[in-house]
């Protein structure tokens, strides 16, 4: 059902955790939907310096966030912003369809932090 | 070394008894004639079939006449409801059932709503268990058919089918009872039970898949599904799957005579598992009825974790099983089942159904209680919802 780049994710997620004195924090989604993601971020100079997630669901939101959180450490926060749900599951080699929608909640969770972090420097 | 292998999914299907196998294999290339043929080899195949539903309406205290052989668990079911209810809607349009019952009686009811039909679905208490009061006061003047499955394909509950089907009988309303989990876990008798119709499925019970059968009580009024030749005496028509006849009756024989001793073996099965997850797993809430539940069936939600996550990391040691959660559905809900019982979302979504059958050990059930902690831990520590406090004490 999933390829062996998701399955690695699964098994061996990245960044997972959480950021006690985080910059910017974001959860989405919820539990009726099934999944829920909270990521962690730590920021200097505009820069992700470091990135933690937690999510509760299934084997494709759990790869999603790993390599979702991959995907944006070290990068700017308009670097991050520019990610899309396309690239997560193209980076995951693409995902079975019905499993697609899970996999959203990672654009959604990192912007959900980063608009957190934009809220707390001002 | 080969990886260990436990399937304790038998609920979604069981593998063909060897005796099974070996009565339906002469009938795919040695006896293969059509039953309906007057030459020998059709006399061969017809004489086959009148065996194996001799061996079924035993099985089911039936007579010969009264077993039907349809092309599965699903068909037998569509059969009942559309039937009764085509064939008696000068009589009422109004047909009774639950709340938890498997799709392919749900669907045929939204789908006899949508042409006319008035359908009430009753309830389930937080166990899964209907409530007979609740069925009384539904029946109505119009009502024709009352169909409540006999247990649980999900969460294993055991209804008051012999109750429910006196109550039918006492306001002359048909009843039908989707028997497909509970054969061969459940005493069946017709009679004694007092039901119209009543449905199984072959490959629950160690037959093969793609067969099923309705038994039809003697005298019940309904119409066919399928409209054809002369087979079944002209109300199930389509050549025989005789293999598969063949199959079911075996199988339908082997599960009654081996009945007590198979609800001896599950039970002790059932019960180690389930004591060991509790023992072993914090934060865990058994799904079903403690007691009115099936020999075989074992359901858990374990908090703060995902169905489709937790099964996934199974297979990866080799188990087998299945949840209710809705990213294993491929819809966004949870299982009807477990929303019925008044789950919510969270705990629905994180449950586990484990279903026990002849080939499972108790080396599998100590497997099983060996890999699923560091697997419900792991998940955990995932988990957003799950928090670790200090002193080693949890809370969410
Ligand atoms: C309660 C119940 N009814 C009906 C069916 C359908 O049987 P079949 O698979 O033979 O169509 C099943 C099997 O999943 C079942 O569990
Ligand atoms: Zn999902």
């Amino acid at each position: 059902m999933y390829n062996e780049t998701v399955m690695e994710h699964f098994t061996n997620p990245r960044n997972v955790g959480e950021i006690e004195d985080a910059d910017g924090i974001g959860e989405v989604g919820s539990p009726q939907c099934g999944d829920i993601m909270k990521i962690f971020l730590k920021v200097e100079d505009n820069i992700i310096k470091d990135i933690k997630f937690k999510t509760f669901g299934c084997a494709s939101a759990i790869a999603s966030s790993s390599i979702m959180t991959d995907m944006v450490k070290g990068k700017t926060i308009e670097e991050a912003l520019a990610l899309t749900n396309k690239d997560v599951v193209d980076a995951l080699g693409g995902l079975p369809k019905p499993k697609v929608h899970c996999s959203v909640l990672a654009e959604e969770a990192i912007r959900s932090a980063i608009e957190d972090y934009k809220k707390k420097m001002k | 070394m080969t990886k260990r292998r436990v399937y304790v999914d038998n609920s979604a299907t069981t593998p063909v008894h060897p005796q099974v196998l070996e009565e339906m294999l002469p009938f795919f290339n040695e006896n293969f004639g059509n039953p309906s043929s007057v030459h020998s080899f059709g006399r061969q195949a017809k004489k086959a079939m009148d065996k194996a539903r001799e061996r079924v309406a035993v099985a089911l205290g039936a007579k010969t006449e009264e077993i039907f052989f349809t092309g599965s668990g699903t068909e037998a079911d569509n059969w009942a409801v559309k039937g009764v209810a085509l064939a008696n809607k000068d009589k009422g349009n109004h047909i009774i059932t639950t709340k938890i019952e498997h799709h392919a009686l749900l669907h045929t009811c939204e789908y006899l709503e949508k042409h006319g039909f008035e359908v009430t679905y009753l309830d389930v208490d937080e166990y899964g268990l209907i409530s007979l009061k609740q069925l009384e006061e539904a029946i109505k003047d119009s009502t024709i058919l009352i169909s409540i499955m006999f247990a649980n394909n999900e969460i294993g509950t055991i209804q008051p089918i012999g109750e429910a089907a006196r109550i039918a009988k006492e306001k002359e309303i048909y009843f039908h009872t989707d028997s497909v989990q509970a054969m061969g876990n459940v005493k069946i008798d017709v009679k004694e039970l007092g039901v119209d119709l009543l449905s199984i499925s072959g490959h629950k019970i160690m037959g093969p898949k793609g067969i099923g059968v309705l038994y039809i009580r003697k005298g019940v009024r309904l119409d066919n599904l399928i409209h054809g030749g002369a087979q079944e005496r002209r109300r199930r028509p389509g050549t025989e799957n005789v293999a598969a006849v063949v199959g079911m009756g075996k199988a339908a024989q082997l599960a009654t005579e081996n009945l007590e001793q198979h609800i001896r073996d599950m039970t002790s099965l059932r019960d180690k598992l389930i004591n060991g997850i509790y023992e072993r797993i914090p934060h865990v809430k058994l799904n079903g009825h403690p007691t009115e539940r099936l020999a075989n069936n074992v359901n858990f939600s374990f908090e703060f974790i995902e169905g489709e996550a937790l099964l996934l990391s199974l297979d990866m040691v080799g188990i087998a099983a299945s949840s209710g959660s809705a990213c294993t559905s491929g819809s966004l809900d949870p299982s009807h089942v477990l929303m019925a019982i008044g789950l919510s979302h969270e705990i629905a979504h994180g449950s586990l159904r484990l279903s026990l059958g002849e080939i499972n050990t108790d080396e599998d059930v100590e497997y099983i209680l060996e890999q699923l902690p560091p697997i419900v831990e792991r998940l955990r520590s995932l988990s957003p919802l799950f928090k670790q406090c200090e002193g080693g004490k949890v809370s969410v």
